[in-house]
């Protein structure tokens, strides 16, 4: 490679395709780039291949991203500087038959012409004619499945205002206090100095409090739907207010939002949700969807003692015994599960679909939301002091 | 195997692939391009993957082949600068303070100097990996990061964009040659990507049958070479399972060794079953593979291997 300006170049396109297939690439990865290149002194395809890769791919999923990328920019490159040159719309070479998904996304990465069709769904919210008085009062109380469009845009103005509590545990780090039963050596060692090590003055440490990460798992599927966008905004205010917050939606599949919902913006963080996710509305498979979560996702977020919210009314379409099987294993893996049904607003509500049986055994918690009152309620109930509805008295209703 | 002399880092990937296998570590040419490159740009390591895949054993090998000194900061829920980089040593601090009362001296500027000075600093691993090193810089290994919480985290980020602490009642200590520095996660949760931005990254994967039978070649050269081979294809194929946590590299040589211990020349139902707990961790896991499974999965395993003679 004498050509070290055509070299930069094509680097720089190559990230550039990298950035539109959704790896982040930064202008310093560039430079690593360049100077690894350099360092590594490119004897051979996989070398080549393996020094970009170690520079510019961060996680893990990105691997496969960058290994179609690798191939279409690298195979076709020649052509890919006139195209982005003259950006026009290029046929692919079909040399293979059914690309994988990762290659899809690249593809369009490189090739933006050729149209995603992926039309946003934007959720119909059922105008209900009858209601028009919507004061504060009657707000807080109607469920958000009765809303009209103007009401639903004040229960998103009155969720931004909730205010999560503080609920704290305790942790292994210790920080001065006045009512600590450690000696803080170091502060009592300096106290004394003071004094020219006359009287030593003992200084004690107490623990440190922080708050736990919270995960919430959303349902998304079609009996949800009326309530899916308000909780996602109350998921986002959550985000919003505490650090670590996690957030998976799922319907046939399971869908990590957590990035998207980072976004300042709600309405932002909603778009970048909605795209982020292919089966808004669909059908709903729990047990698979539980599953998916246990195996890729507890180790990796449920870690340091994670409060789960499950929102889902429970009706699932495949209920078998798996389900309450990777419930179990969800349970076992968290500090608290608590579960969050819409249903429960049903006065009389049984727990009569076999989903709702399998899912309530292993549940710490059992609680309505279906209106702002019970978020109000929930965000009460995150701390960790009042433990009503419990979930064991459901159970014993329904023996 | 120790060296005594200290080498020069290795000048090319193949370099780094041989090193490697002096030190008995059969890695791959993608694992010995990011090793070599983190080696060359000076860059931090960052090694994740599955536990029982060899990450913190690529530190082991590399500060024994490089004739370096492994430092090693074991990461835990609550690890704090006082465990990490340095503490004063407070008894000996305050026999200095009565002797110094004893003595007559009561100049608070000179005791102060005395007693927050080197002899009474105990050293923790980071501050450590900063000291010069006859040797050469040292191999620092922060083992499972994912354990301690953002704000040590947040702590190591400025430790290792110019490798230098501050201990407030002695001043600035700056590493002469910067350590060479290894990172491993289990991926218990996600690390901060401004510190990934810092190093290079690595998916340690599990290895393909070919270069776990050289693994278990190189680390147990006393096992039989027909039960090698079913060993590895016995859990080559248990990875393909649907198991919760499947086996890594490490629970491959415990099972070999453990067959062997028992003087077992060749794989059967009974003493498979017998010794699963090695493989799996998880009861699911165990009970998802009862005896026809496990029967099917050797059957296939010796037509496999026979199908290879």
């Amino acid at each position: 490679m004498q050509q070290d300006g055509r070299l930069a170049e094509n680097i720089l396109y190559f990230a550039r395709a990298l950035r539109a297939a959704g790896i982040p690439v930064g202008p310093g990865a560039v430079m690593d780039a360049l100077e690894a290149l350099k360092a590594a002194g490119i004897g051979s395809k996989e070398d080549f291949y393996w020094t970009l890769h170690a520079v510019f791919v961060k996680r893990h999923e990105h691997s496969i991203l960058f290994d179609q990328a690798f191939r279409i920019f690298f195979r076709k490159r020649a052509y890919l500087e006139q195209m982005m040159a003259m950006m026009m719309p290029q046929a692919v070479a079909a040399s293979d038959p059914v690309p994988p998904p990762a290659a899809q996304r690249v593809l369009e990465a490189l090739f933006p012409e050729s149209e995603r069709k992926m039309a946003e769904r934007k959720q119909d919210i059922e105008i209900d004619a009858r209601l028009t008085v919507s004061d504060r009062e009657m707000l807080e109380k109607k469920d958000f499945a009765q809303m009209s469009a103007a009401e639903i845009a004040e229960a998103k103005q009155a969720i931004k205002q909730l205010v999560l509590p503080l609920d704290e545990v305790r942790t292994r780090r210790f920080a001065a206090s006045r009512h600590g039963h450690v000696i803080d050596m170091r502060r009592t060692m300096r106290a004394s100095l003071k004094g020219g090590g006359a009287v030593i003055d003992l200084k004690y440490l107490g623990p440190k409090t922080r708050q736990p990460p919270i995960v919430a798992l959303l349902d998304i599927s079609g009996s949800m739907s009326q309530y899916t966008r308000l909780f996602l905004h109350f998921l986002h205010a959550v985000t919003d207010a505490r650090k670590r917050v996690s957030t998976f939606l799922f319907g046939t599949r399971l869908t990590n939002v957590t990035r998207a919902l980072r976004e300042r913006d709600p309405d932002d963080a909603l778009a970048a949700c909605s795209d982020s996710v292919l089966d808004w509305s669909g059908g709903t498979r729990i047990a698979t969807s539980i599953e998916a979560f246990n195996k890729h996702w507890a180790r990796r977020v449920l870690a340091q003692g994670a409060i789960v919210l499950l929102i889902t009314d429970g009706l699932e379409r495949d209920p078998g015994d798996r389900l309450g099987f990777e419930m179990d294993r969800l349970q076992r893996s968290c500090r608290r599960l608590i579960w969050l049904n819409p249903l429960l607003r049903f006065e009389g509500f049984e727990a009569k679909a076999s989903g709702i049986k399998a899912i309530l055994p292993h549940v710490d918690e059992l609680r309505a939301i279906h209106n702002l009152d019970s978020m109000a309620d929930l965000c009460r109930a995150l701390s960790d002091h009042v433990r009503s509805d419990d979930s064991r008295n459901w159970l014993r209703k329904i023996a | 195997m120790t060296t005594s002399e200290p080498r020069s880092l290795p000048v090319s990937i193949d370099a780094t692939l041989d090193l490697l296998k002096a030190g008995h570590y059969v890695a791959d040419r993608s694992l010995a391009t990011v090793l070599f490159l983190a080696l060359k740009m000076g860059r931090p390591l960052f090694l994740e993957g599955e536990a029982g895949v060899g990450k913190t054993e690529i530190a082991k090998v590399l500060s024994e082949t490089l004739g370096r000194r492994l430092i090693r900061l074991q990461c835990y829920e609550g690890l704090d600068v006082s465990a990490a980089v340095y503490e004063w040593n407070y008894a000996a601090q305050m026999i200095a303070i009565r002797l110094g009362e004893a003595e007559g001296n009561t100049d608070r500027e000179r005791l102060e100097h005395d007693i927050f000075s080197d002899r009474f600093l105990i050293k923790r691993p980071l501050l450590q990996a900063l000291e010069p090193d006859p040797a050469g810089a040292p191999v620092l290994l922060i083992d499972e990061l994912d354990r301690t919480d953002e704000a040590f985290e947040a702590f190591l980020l400025e430790v290792l964009a110019d490798f230098q602490v501050t201990i407030p009642e002695m001043g600035t200590v700056k590493a002469e040659h910067p350590p060479i520095v290894i990172i491993t996660s289990n991926r218990t949760r996600e690390i901060h990507d401004a510190l990934k931005r810092r190093c290079l990254y690595h998916w340690v994967g599990y290895p393909n049958a070919e270069r776990e039978l050289a693994i278990v070649r190189a680390r147990l050269p006393g096992i039989a070479e027909k039960l090698s081979q079913e060993i590895v294809h016995f859990v080559q194929k248990l990875r393909r399972e649907d198991l919760f946590k499947s086996p890594g590299v490490a629970e491959t040589l415990d099972w070999a060794s453990a067959l062997s211990e028992l003087d077992v020349v060749a794989l059967d139902p009974a003493t498979v079953s017998d010794t699963l707990g090695v493989l799996l961790k998880y009861q699911d896991d165990i009970a998802r593979l009862d005896g026809s499974k496990l029967k099917d999965i050797l059957d296939d395993v010796r037509a496999e291997l026979r199908a290879a003679e």
